[in-house]
């Protein structure tokens, strides 16, 4: 028989995703997507062009084979398609459920320049999520005989540490908290990346051979050459994540009732103090939360804020929300919620209550200016703007700074922001030691973490396997 | 997991737990604090090692029963095991100076104890000023008593044991008789604060180990940050101890109290249907 031509369903409209009903789902913290089911995926890859040139992978940071995983999801060949997308991003159903698609691949999928692109973050998703079903173990190759320790068992962490046991490394993680994942885990709410991924893609991981220390401080509990000289590695990869968050210093940020977004996500997220008094860990469950930034965190905190029974949330920005950096679908899903946007204003002070606890917050308004080094334009504060509004619990979302713990780790060069100076493979200035993830990039995303993983995943290989020769 | 090899009880409501840690027991130093979650549902609570054995792979901490954890922490026995314990946590504790007086108040005492025990080691000449509001809450007189010190004075507020007032009342001597050079100080908000003021009037330099709450414990979260010299430090990992001439004690004691009503259910909800011995 001649094969026959791909003809792509041209015009059709993108095939919606399953969601909750934003009323119902604001109040508990099930996942708010359910995902495409197999009709909905091949319905979805028939709408892809099968481009020569495919745009779409120009704007994946790490080069994932679209259209050709697309295809397999055509042919119904699920671990097919599964295993290409496995070659060169390890995390699909959390790349596809947390990446900036629309600044990424499908931002330059050519389907978006007339209509909608494709939707290759749901696709993704769906397939790691059938991994269980249809996923094989890969094939670990025999053991090298050489050690890697790695530092930090978030997306970075995760991504070196599978690159290195599939290639015969005897790698070991060491992770400060008692649980995998890092951010995935402690930062992003299980209504956006159910915590059953995460420890899926860890155990796997174990699979491989991989050890997780977890309760272990590096910088602490050992140094880089404690783990060299007395444990025997042979090289050691730094993720750490970038971890210290930033504040607004303004009077009244340390009042009870003001939080950063860290501690109000971990409270939540890690500790499940959503389920106190049966977890030990409070919270305060404020009926009107102010939360302060436009990043994803900034999202994650409101629509935490939501979940936990909040009457009215408020998510302040200092610009507008078409500069907002987090995802569009996160701003959808809160706007969709319930959660208002107050835009281009800035928090002067908190005022405490009668009780000692944060009662008011004053604002000032701002107006646009310039574009500023981002590209965005610089807030500019409007003079006598100020205004008053009532708060009992507020959320600060507006940034982190370096992790303290690099240099205790190890020697390594740092650059004046505390962040840790690498090539583009991840090799510091410590002939042994390679780092990525924010802790070299500041606070990015998961799927270039992951990359910075896998780079240095390779070029530790070539190093420690060349040595050998 | 964590196995308690020996659970020592001091007075009704203190205890020391020794624990299995090699590791842990290898890089521990006075003044830094391990983080305890007892089980799958347990919070995270800060304990100051109170001593660590690296030959035979232990650490200790010693605790006070304040509330849920620690009651829960309290019912542990010999042979059972703690989910998850990490650290060490902060920097070690750094005091100049030959003559050191150390001032500990309640729970403080049990973080002041090791400090003390560690700057006798030093060879530093040590007075030792424990404040409690009464006998009851005076705790480890006897291990303070047992340490080679130059001077050991007692307060209570009620004058149950010791002398009836504040530490401030032997600070203050040992200001006026010259002989201290620097001073530590650990305990609850107005008996530092207090402290540290009759230390700046005889421009003695003070060292406070500030406990705010804490989550993580490694610098992410931000709870536990407190302010000092008008900046915003985190006591996890910028301290615990900070020159406590330049920090701002009302906020510490606001923060301290963000959970109060809180902390109340829980040791309630405790009391009525004991979930800690799963
Ligand atoms: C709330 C939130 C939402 C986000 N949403 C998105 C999103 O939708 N899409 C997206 O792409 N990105 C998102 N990000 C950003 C993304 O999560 C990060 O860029 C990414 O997790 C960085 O990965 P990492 O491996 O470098 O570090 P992390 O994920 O921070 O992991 C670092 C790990 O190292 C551990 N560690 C730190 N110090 C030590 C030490 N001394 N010893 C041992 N272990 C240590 C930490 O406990 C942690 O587990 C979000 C971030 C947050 C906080
Ligand atoms: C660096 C540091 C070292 C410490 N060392 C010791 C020690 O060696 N021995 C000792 O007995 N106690 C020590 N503490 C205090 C100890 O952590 C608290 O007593 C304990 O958390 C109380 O828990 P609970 O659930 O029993 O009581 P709760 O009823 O929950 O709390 C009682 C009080 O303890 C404080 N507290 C509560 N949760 C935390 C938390 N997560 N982190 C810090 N403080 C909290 C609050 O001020 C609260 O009002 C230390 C605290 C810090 C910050
Ligand atoms: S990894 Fe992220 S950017 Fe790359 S194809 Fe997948 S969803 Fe798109
Ligand atoms: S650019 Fe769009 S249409 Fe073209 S291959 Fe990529 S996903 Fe398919
Ligand atoms: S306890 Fe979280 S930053 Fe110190
Ligand atoms: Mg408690």
């Amino acid at each position: 028989m001649p094969e026959v031509k791909y003809r792509p369903n041209i015009g059709a409209p993108r095939t919606p995703a399953n969601e909750e009903p934003a009323e119902e789902r604001a109040h508990d913290f099930r996942p708010v997507d359910t995902g495409y089911t197999k009709a909905d995926a091949i319905a979805e890859a028939n709408r892809c062009l099968d481009c020569k040139k495919p745009l779409c992978m120009n704007g994946c940071p790490v080069g994932v084979h679209i259209p050709q995983f697309i295809e397999k999801i055509r042919e119904e060949d699920w671990a097919g398609a599964l295993a290409t997308i496995k070659a060169d991003n390890l995390l699909p159903s959390v790349c596809g459920r947390v990446c900036p698609q629309e600044n990424q691949c499908e931002g330059k999928c050519i389907l978006g320049r007339k209509g909608e692109p494709v939707a290759i973050g749901q696709l993704e998703r769906m397939l790691g999520d059938m991994a269980d079903e249809v996923g094989e173990a890969p094939e670990c190759k025999p053991s090298n005989g050489k050690k890697v320790a790695i530092v930090g068992s978030g997306p970075s962490g995760i991504a070196c540490a599978g690159e290195l046991a599939r290639e015969g490394f005897d790698v070991t993680v060491f992770e400060a908290f008692f649980t995998g994942g890092g951010v995935l885990t402690y930062g992003i709410p299980e209504f956006r990346l159910p915590k059953e991924i995460v420890k899926r893609e860890i155990k796997g991981l174990e699979e491989l051979g991989v050890h997780f220390e977890y309760n272990s401080v590096a910088g602490r509990l050992f140094d880089a050459d404690e783990l060299f000289n007395e444990d025997g590695f042979d090289a050691l990869y730094l993720a750490v994540g970038a971890g210290l968050p930033r504040f607004l210093h303004v009077d009244g940020e340390n009042l009870p009732g003001v939080y950063c977004a860290n501690e109000y996500l971990t409270r939540t997220n890690l500790m499940k103090a959503y389920e106190f008094p049966e977890y030990d860990t409070p919270i305060r469950h404020g009926k009107n939360v102010v939360v302060f930034g436009g990043g994803n965190v900034a999202m994650d905190a409101a629509r935490t804020a939501l979940r936990l029974g909040a009457e009215k949330v408020t998510l302040a920005y200092r610009r507008t929300e078409a500069e907002m950096p987090a995802r569009r679908a996160e701003i959808h899903h809160a706007k969709e919620e319930g959660v208002e946007i107050l835009e281009l204003c800035n928090p002067l002070r908190f005022l405490p209550g009668p009780d000692g606890f944060v009662s008011t917050i004053e604002l000032q308004r701002m107006e646009l200016g310039e574009p500023d080094a981002s590209g965005r334009r610089r807030p500019i504060p409007i003079q006598d703007s100020e205004f008053a509004i009532p708060c009992d619990v507020a959320v600060t979302a507006i940034g982190t700074r370096a992790n303290p713990f690099a240099k205790l780790c190890a020697d390594v060069e740092l650059n004046r922001w505390g962040l840790i100076e690498t090539d583009e493979n991840g090799r510091t200035s410590n002939p042994r030691v390679w780092a990525g993830g924010d802790i070299v990039t500041g606070a990015a995303t998961v799927i270039l973490a992951m990359g910075a993983g896998k780079k240095a995943a390779a070029d530790i290989k070539e190093k420690l396997l060349s040595e050998e020769a | 997991m964590f196995k308690i090899l020996k659970k020592t009880q001091f007075s009704e409501k203190v205890f020391e737990f020794r624990v299995h840690a090699p590791r842990m027991a290898k890089h521990a130093h006075a003044g830094q604090f391990l983080m305890v979650r007892i089980n799958e549902t347990g919070e995270r609570v800060p304990f100051t090692f109170a001593n660590w054995n690296p030959e035979e792979g232990w650490i200790e901490f010693i605790f006070m029963v304040v509330g849920k954890t620690t009651q829960c922490l309290s019912e542990l026995n010999e042979g059972d095991e703690i989910q998850d314990i990490t650290g060490p946590l902060g920097c070690p504790t750094e005091i100049e100076g030959d003559r050191v007086a150390v001032v500990g108040g309640g729970v403080g005492l049990a973080i002041a104890y090791p400090v003390a025990r560690t700057l006798c080691e030093q060879g530093k000449k040590v007075s030792v000023i424990m404040g409690a509001r009464n006998k009851d809450l005076l705790i480890l007189f006897e291990q303070f008593a047992s340490l080679p010190l130059e001077n050991l004075f007692i307060t209570t507020d009620d004058g149950s044991m010791g002398e009836k007032g504040v530490v401030t009342l032997p600070l203050r001597r040992l200001c006026e008789t010259d002989s201290i050079d620097s001073c530590f100080c650990v305990g609850p908000v107005p008996m530092m604060k207090f402290s540290t003021l009759t230390c700046r009037e005889f421009k003695i330099p003070i060292v406070a180990s500030l406990n705010p709450i804490m989550v993580d414990g490694t610098g992410m979260c931000g709870c536990c940050r407190v302010e000092v010299g008008g900046e915003t430090k985190f006591a996890c990992v910028d301290g615990p101890d900070f020159d406590a001439s330049l920090v701002d004690w009302d906020d510490l004691a606001h923060r301290q109290a963000s959970y109060k009503a809180e902390e109340a259910a829980s040791i309630k909800h405790h009391e009525e249907d004991c979930a800690c011995q799963k």
